[in-house]
């Protein structure tokens, strides 16, 4: 029953997606309001089927209804309620199941949003909305046909192994793929804006901004999606680090960086009307790399170039791959009198330059990320040979990058528009300058020899002193001329240009993270001891002993726990008790590690082995300092986005009001009429 | 005029740029590459791969485990199909799971005498679920503890 449902729900959306497509093209290049309110209302329609299919699917789930193929794949009675819920991300066609759910939210989103924002007679909506349908058509197709997760099984199984040992194992798995996908699949999004404004021909700067808006709040999910993943890895896998270069990680990363170089070109299109071209292409190369990442992850194509025709959905993502990159390809050419530039530079020692270097560097990030994930296929096809690329090539191109970004971060902000003048930078960068150099010096006396991390952290001084200056003059100057207090005149301020202030605050959540990355991977110290019941091993400046190891039974797992006292100066710091986990649905067991998270370093304890009659355990320690400065990154980054994006006295929409009455006035009627 | 020379030069610039960018990222694939190989595969390539990193994949040679406590050290051979087999050491804990007969994913590099020195020990499986063959019992280990706790 729910199978036929939910299946006969995704055949539906697919169907009037389709319709809906053809409709807003048709209706886009005519004219036709009506078939262009038709397209709306099929966008609404598939959304609320698609929400329909995944409300099915869910309580198929939680019903343990396993006539229904997903739920005998990943469901098993014994699995606790939260994760049945979230299983229905753990494998292959629950995961496009979500991704199609994401997609049609969007697609509903933009409907309601462009009835109210746009102006009869022009097509770019109707042929955004119409690109958007079709990447419907494509996931909504996925999942009616090679990966569709409402197959009948008969006979009916009993019980099912359950989800995916590493899903059930941490909670943050509840969070993290719902992050990821909503930015993920949010990328579609700019990517359908920008088609319909190149089919339509027209590319004004009010409709950049618009464009913008659309990729910043994918931008800010999968930010904290990529994040949450990064947490998830260190909480669960074990190994005390957070990023490994993987290419499921670097499959989320590569459009983040696109994502991101787009968000500083498009204010230069905004600013001076260039760059437009590679503006563009930007964003079709983010949502070109977010359906190269999911191909790559979930076709099998990684294990080996021959699998991913064996998988049901490698062929499709593969023909879909190309069938964008050759239409955005055409479209560009066929449009590039569209894109022709504005203005030109002016002057070298301006803000133009410093995100044209911004870009290049993104670029250049993910072109090496790229190349590092996909050199592995192209010589396994070219040349027969298995190879992997290993993590130093990963961070030897990419750490000058990142400390030339780091550096930019505080630099672009601080250099105006046009042309700078000595003077003004001098004035700007005295106090940083200063800062850095006393930190540089206090970090050396304080024993730091690691040049990169050194420089790391001088530079992300230097980058946070010259934001704080963009903060604190004009607060000065407002409390000077107003007589307002000091935090009410910097709230005003920054009300007074939310994007400005708030982007601000994202680069200083960046530059925290950076410094959390760089000193928790070098100054990272890890021991391993075989040790007896009662023993007490040094570890730096704590002492780990081994209290006791025991078994425990939950309904979805067992588990063997070791409790471990940590020392500090004699008396107990903390008391950590990392596991071993038993799963059904996998052969080997799944540590949970024992985090004592704090600010300035982690203590981190693994359970790697023990003996059968609990005498003795092998323990693995890693202490890395500022771990917890990454998350803390993450938060300060989340809040920046959220404040850039809050409705408010923020100067894109005012003016955006200001200059649009008669287009708003015009519009309504109409809208009403569609409705 | 002005304008043609200086589009000239930003040219040249990013021509070099471009130039030492390809050259590096080649340099730094090259340096970093980990070739995947079976023990059979290592065998017949003898000395030209002493010194490169190698992920070798096999099966544990049963009857050929040594784990040293006092130093860390674990020896054993991996054997793949054809029955080559290639002597591995591998300093620090295994993983839980490591045992006679599993398949295994040994990383480091080969040298000439002979021995495989492996810095990274992971037991192969599977992100996605397979059932565990007929007679499997994984992970049964444990439950000597719960006889321990009850008693």
């Amino acid at each position: 029953m729910n199978g036929m449902i939910g299946h006969g729900a995704t055949l539906l959306a697919l169907l009037i997606a389709g319709c809906g497509a053809a409709a807003a093209f048709v209706g886009g290049r005519r004219g036709n309001e009506r078939y262009v309110a038709w397209a709306g209302r099929s966008g609404i329609a598939v959304c609320a089927l698609v929400v329909l299919a995944f409300l099915i699917m869910e309580r198929a789930l939680i019903t343990h209804d396993f006539s229904v193929s997903y739920v005998a794949q990943v469901g098993s009675r014994a699995t606790p309620l939260f994760y049945t819920v979230i299983s229905l991300w753990s494998a292959l066609e629950g995961s496009i199941l979500l991704w199609a759910l994401v997609l049609s939210v969007y697609t509903a989103v933009l409907v309601r949003w462009s009835k109210r924002h746009s102006d009869p007679g022009d097509p770019q909506p109707a042929y955004a909305l119409g690109t958007l349908l079709c990447v419907n058509v494509f996931f909504l197709l996925l999942i009616s046909w090679p990966a569709n997760p409402f197959r009948p099984l008969s006979p009916v199984p009993p019980d099912g192994p359950g989800p995916n040992a590493l899903l059930q194992n941490s909670p943050f798995m509840g969070v993290h793929p719902p992050l990821l996908y909503t930015g993920y699949v949010g990328m579609s999004v700019p990517f359908a804006l920008a088609v319909g404004a190149l089919l339509a021909g027209r590319l004004n700067p009010d409709w950049t901004r618009v464009i913008r808006r659309w990729t910043m709040v994918p931008w800010t999910f999968l930010s904290l999606g990529i994040l949450a993943g990064a947490w998830w890895s260190y909480e669960v896998l074990g190994w005390g680090g957070y990023w490994a270069w993987d290419p499921v990680e670097n499959a989320s990363f590569m459009p983040w960086l696109t994502a991101t170089a787009f968000l500083h070109s498009v204010m230069v299109q905004e600013r001076r009307g260039m760059l437009k071209t590679w503006t563009i292409t930007l964003i079709v190369s983010t949502f070109l790399l977010t359906v190269l990442g999911t191909f790559l992850t979930r076709s099998g194509v990684l294990a080996s170039v021959h699998a991913f025709t064996q998988s049901p959905i490698g062929p499709f993502f593969l023909t879909f791959l190309a069938l964008v990159l050759l239409g955005s390809l055409t479209l560009l050419a066929w449009r590039s009198e569209v894109l022709r530039s504005e203005g030109r530079f002016d002057a070298a020692l301006s803000r133009e330059t410093a995100f044209m270097i911004n870009n290049l560097l993104f670029a250049a990030f993910a072109f090496v990320v790229l190349l590092g994930t996909m050199f592995p296929l192209i010589a396994e096809a070219a040349r027969g040979v298995k190879v992997s690329v290993g993590g130093p090539y990963f961070s030897q191109m990419t750490v000058p990058i990142a400390l030339l970004l780091v550096f930019l971060a505080g630099v672009g902000p601080a250099l105006p528009w046009r042309k700078g003048s000595v003077e003004l930078l001098r004035g700007k960068f005295r106090w940083p300058t200063v800062a850095a150099l006393l930190v540089g010096v206090a970090l050396v006396v304080a024993g730091v020899r690691a040049p990169l991390a050194w420089l790391t952290f001088v530079l992300a001084v230097f980058a946070v002193g010259l934001l704080a200056v963009e903060f604190v003059a004009p607060t000065q100057a407002r409390h000077a001329t107003t007589g307002e207090s000091w935090g009410l005149a910097l709230w005003r301020v920054c009300r007074s240009n939310q994007r400005r202030f708030g982007g601000y605050v994202v680069h200083a959540g960046i530059l925290v993270i950076a410094v959390g990355v760089a000193a928790s991977s070098t100054f990272r110290h890890e021991q391993e001891w075989y040790m007896a019941r009662g023993a007490v091993e040094p570890f730096g400046r704590y002492q780990v002993a081994l209290d006791s190891v025991w078994a425990v039974h939950e309904s979805n797992r067992d588990g063997v726990v070791a409790a471990t006292s940590i020392y500090k100066n004699g008396s107990v710091f903390a008391r950590l008790y990392p596991r071993l986990n038993y799963y059904k649905s996998a052969l080997e067991p799944i540590g949970t590690p024992a985090v004592h998270e704090h600010l300035r370093e982690d203590v981190y304890l693994v359970l790697m082995a023990y003996t059968a009659d609990g005498s003795h355990a092998m323990i693995k320690a890693i202490v890395s300092p500022l771990v917890g400065w990454i998350w803390l990154g993450g938060g300060i980054v989340g809040l920046g986005a959220l404040f850039a994006l809050w409705p408010g006295a923020g100067r894109a929409s005012p003016r955006r009001d200001a200059a649009a009455p008669p287009a708003r006035a015009r519009a309504r009627p109409v809208t009403e009429a569609r409705v | 005029m002005a304008w043609n020379s200086r589009r000239t030069s930003v040219a040249i610039g990013g021509g070099v740029v471009a130039v030492i960018f390809a050259y590096l990222i080649w340099g730094g694939i090259g340096n970093n590459l980990v070739y995947f190989l079976t023990p059979g595969e290592l065998l017949a390539k003898g000395s030209s791969v002493y010194g490169t990193s190698v992920r070798l994949g096999g099966i544990v040679q049963p009857g050929t485990v040594h784990w040293d406590a006092e130093r860390r050290e674990l020896r054993f051979r991996l054997e793949d199909d054809a029955k080559h087999t290639v002597e591995v050491l591998s300093t620090g804990v295994p993983p839980q799971m490591f045992t006679e007969g599993i398949g295994a994913v040994v990383e480091g590099v080969w040298t000439p005498d002979g021995v495989f020195h492996c810095h990274n020990l992971m037991i192969k499986h599977s992100n996605e679920y397979k059932a565990p063959a007929a007679g499997a019992q994984p992970a049964e280990y444990y439950r000597q503890l719960f006889r321990k706790q009850q008693s």
